[in-house]
């Protein structure tokens, strides 16, 4: 299947612009990101983790980052999947519970404690876990950490996942899905503020 | 599981690294595993032998990175991309990726004492006004909601960066809020 590039679409970069023209010079680069996302969410197999529940993570995630084209995005992917739709009006409102700013979270004791930030250790509220069901609800308490606090991940938290039904190599994609976003959502924002910056520039 | 020695600092030390969850055994490794991993000899790490559980999306993963780091034709130096990854580990608190990032920061600065002071410092630490740039603008991208922006761009271009290389920070600072999470959440270092 033949896609438009993922990132310049979001980034709103034409073809023929600067940007384009500097993109093209890590050709690999933008052609794996693109294959990370073809990967992530039209894998050759989503047996471990359904493409309603990469849905709903991706909106959850890139939500919490603020509202943005990529933001936008993704709330249509997931209202576009017929199980996913179910779901919109709760990750909207989890994202909305779940925002604040990071990174915060602890290092391990020692000298680098004074450096330790407390913040909201979210969890979903209890009346939507029914219908969010256990995996996502765990699924979606992980991502805000991996979004706010990584540093705050301990091995207990692989098996808050694997308790709520999470295989192992779901529990990989998973993880790579949201490092994903949070890698291509700077991608944009940072591509998106150079063109602006270049236009005003343009124009003064 | 062997014995786990986590630093509580930031080191150019090589370390090693735990996985929490059951990396891929190497004898169940197939041809689309090696695909993934790019170089058979990442078959040997347990980060990697995790991360091939989902073979397609390493591969991917894999070369975004190398193109975004190595491929120095053009653009940002090695070390300022470096650098980038470093702040941004630094930042987001992952003591195994700074580790790396920092060797190889100063490995392409000759910079070392003051690699060792954006470890030790954190990142205020004042590295020189090119230095502070690259390490400002990756601090920024790594926030949540992200905080990069015109301000950023035109302290870049202030300290002699065009707009190619501009794009070589954000890709390299982007790329970290990616390897962070993963080698933050899915195992641990050890000394």
């Amino acid at each position: 299947m033949s896609t438009n590039d993922i990132i310049d679409t979001l980034a709103g970069i034409e073809p023929g612009s600067a940007l384009d023209a500097i993109r093209a010079r890590r050709l690999q680069a933008r052609e794996n990101a693109q294959k990370s996302y073809l990967s992530l969410f039209e894998p050759i197999d989503a047996g471990d983790f359904s493409l309603a529940e990469r849905a709903a993570v991706a909106a959850f995630v890139t939500g919490l980052h603020g509202e943005s084209p990529v933001a936008a995005f993704y709330r249509e992917k997931l209202a576009a999947n017929v199980d996913g739709a179910p779901l919109l009006e709760a990750i909207k409102a989890e994202i909305e519970r779940g925002k604040t700013s990071g990174p915060y979270g602890a290092f391990p004791a020692g000298p680098l404690s004074v450096e330790d930030k407390a913040g909201l250790i979210y969890r979903v509220s209890a009346e939507r876990k029914p219908g969010l069901g256990n995996r996502l609800v765990a699924a979606l308490e992980h991502a805000h950490l991996l979004v706010f606090r990584p540093r705050d991940a301990a091995s207990a938290d692989m098996k808050t996942l694997l308790a709520a039904g999470w295989s192992t190599a779901g529990i990989v994609t998973f993880s790579q899905l949201v490092a994903f976003l949070s890698f291509q959502v700077r991608v944009v924002s940072g591509l998106r503020m150079l063109a602006a910056a270049s236009a005003s520039e343009a124009q003064s | 599981m062997s014995t786990v020695n986590p630093p509580v600092v930031f080191t150019q030390d090589e370390l090693g690294w735990v996985s929490w969850i059951d990396p891929l055994p190497e004898a169940e490794l197939t041809e689309r595993h090696y695909a993934g991993l790019v170089d058979r000899a990442r078959a040997k790490s347990d980060y990697f032998r995790l991360l091939v559980r989902d073979p397609e999306v390493l591969e991917a993963r894999t070369k975004t990175d190398k193109d975004i780091f190595y491929n120095v034709a053009d653009g940002l130096p090695r070390a300022e991309r470096e650098l980038a990854a470093a702040a941004t580990s630094r930042y987001n608190g992952c003591i195994y990726c700074a580790s790396v990032h920092a060797r190889f920061a100063s490995t392409y600065s000759k910079r070392r004492d003051d690699v060792q002071r954006l470890l030790d410092e954190g990142v205020g630490a004042d590295l020189g006004e090119r230095w502070n740039a690259v390490v400002k603008a990756s601090v920024a991208l790594a926030e949540t909601p992200i905080a990069f922006g015109p301000d950023n761009i035109a302290e870049l271009r202030r300290v002699g960066l065009d707009d190619a290389e501009i794009v070589d920070v954000i890709n390299g600072a982007s790329f970290f809020n990616w390897a962070n999470r993963l080698m933050l959440s899915l195992g641990e270092p050890s000394k």
